[in-house]
């Protein structure tokens, strides 16, 4: 289904630059002004992102990265410090103890091993929201619907934009 | 290449790792939530957020701009006509008013009344609105820069929108009226009764409580600003009842209020700020309010 050889699609190189790249476009995804029906709907695109990185090269972006991310989103979305940052540190470690499992897997599998992790990021999300202020809407949680749904379209992004370009020369 | 990698040295496990976040994580929370130490790392760090998120809003500026341009000339000249009737309309009324204000003013010489100052304006426009269902708030393009204060009241031209609860250097954030934590005091325009107007959550919804069944309040009715609390200035127009139940089983009657203004329809709003300074509040009366540290209704004397 993802069109690579299963093996070789986990040990496809990426950059640091790529990597902090790509954490930046989910930030500024999120930040886009959503509004009414879609701002239901939206996706947490940093989840995704972190999640896929998280999975894919867990030594390289693991739960101190996700952090810090939370932090950024904290700041950006004037919720409490340490909102997001938590759900994000409660994701990482999910995507860790998940990398191994991910690779026996295809897109659509991968898609329901991840929904849980998602829906667990969402649910510390909105219990530390419940704690402050005792109240929680549950459309809350069609973005974590919304967000595992978009796991396969954005792990074949990602995959297509690390391959290896062809050498013009060799032909 | 991952493999042969895994062998060496990595430093503390996943879990402990989850544990330590976790715990960090919680600590902010805690500190956050009840302290105001991190307010100036916040400044700090929206530094690097803030051309990241006007970056953003870009798109649907352009998309703004772009829609107001291909406009119907049918539809401009519509409404060209409607503003000359309504601006004919208001000539009169404007005519009428500044009689009534020196006659005010000359009552109130009279009478030797404290003077209800016009208070000055900052136009400002809306960055982005918040994107957590959870909050109704929004991000003015006006900061600590242009001397914006927390607390300082944000209305359109029709009535109160919000109120400023967080300033940066650049921006800030305006939680609306709508909010579930916020509170207005207001008064009944027809008959003076006062009263709070609650946050449903909910944009175009707000709440009257805790008002008797037998408290004079028809539908229609207009709440404007009381002024008690020195939060919000007098006289500023909040909300107009839309529908009022009875329920005999409840000693508080149930009262449902539509805004006055466009709280979600706005691109540009406006900045109250020299509000009048009232006396201090009695110490008695704070107590309950420290176990409350959250924003809007506190009481900032």
């Amino acid at each position: 289904m993802s069109g690579f050889p299963k093996d070789q699609e986990f040990m496809l190189p990426a950059s640091n630059t790529f990597i902090v790249l790509s954490l930046l476009v989910a930030l500024l995804l999120n930040w886009l002004p959503w509004h009414g029906v879609l701002l239901v709907l939206h996706p947490d695109f940093v989840a995704l992102v972190l999640l896929y990185w998280c999975t894919h090269k867990p030594f390289r972006v693991g739960i101190g990265m996700a952090w810090m991310m939370g932090v950024f989103a904290d700041v950006a979305d004037a919720s409490l410090f340490g909102q997001h940052a938590l759900a994000y540190t409660v994701l990482a470690f999910g995507g860790i103890v998940l990398h191994r499992r991910m690779q026996m897997f295809d897109l659509r599998q991968q898609t329901l091993q991840i929904f849980p992790v998602l829906l667990l990021t969402y649910v510390v999300y909105a219990l530390v929201h419940w704690q402050l202020h005792s109240y929680v809407s549950w459309t809350y949680f069609l973005g974590c619907a919304m967000s595992a749904l978009l796991w396969v379209p954005l792990t074949m992004l990602l995959q297509v934009m690390r391959l290896p370009r062809p050498d013009p020369d060799d032909v | 290449m991952e493999h042969t990698q895994s062998f060496f040295n990595r430093g503390p496990s996943p879990a402990v790792r989850l544990v330590f976040f976790s715990l960090l994580s919680l600590l902010l929370l805690f500190v956050d939530a009840h302290y105001k130490y991190l307010e100036s790392a916040r400044s700090a760090l929206s530094i690097f957020t803030y051309p990241l998120q006007r970056v953003v809003s870009v798109p649907s500026e352009l998309w703004h701009q772009a829609d107001s341009f291909f406009v119907l000339h049918a539809s401009l000249l519509g409404e060209n006509a409607r503003m000359r009737q309504q601006h004919s309309v208001d000539a009169v009324q404007l005519q009428q008013l500044q009689v009534l204000q020196a006659d005010n003013q000359h009552l109130r010489d009279l009478l030797a009344v404290q003077q209800r100052a016009a208070y000055p304006t900052q136009l400002a426009e809306i960055i982005y609105v918040e994107r957590d269902i959870f909050k109704r708030k929004l991000f003015l393009d006006k900061g600590a820069q242009a001397n914006v204060q927390p607390g300082q009241v944000v209305m359109d031209d029709i009535g109160v929108v919000g109120q400023i609860t967080r300033v940066y250097p650049w921006l800030s954030e305006v939680t609306l009226i709508t909010d579930k934590d916020h509170a207005v005091p207001v008064q009944v325009l027809r008959n003076g009764l006062r009263a709070v107007v609650f946050g449903s959550g909910d944009i175009g919804d707000l709440a009257l409580r805790y008002m008797p069944v037998s408290s004079d309040i028809q539908e229609g009715d207009i709440l404007v600003t009381s002024g008690i609390d020195g939060t919000y200035p007098p006289g500023l127009p909040v909300a107009k009842v839309s529908h009022i139940e009875h329920d005999t089983a409840y000693p508080f009657a149930r009262i449902q209020c539509v805004p006055v203004a466009g709280v979600d329809r706005q691109r540009q709003l406006l900045i109250l700020s020299g509000l009048p300074h009232l006396p201090e509040h009695p110490e008695v009366a704070e107590e309950k309010d420290t176990d409350k540290p959250k924003r809007g209704r506190k009481r900032k004397p």
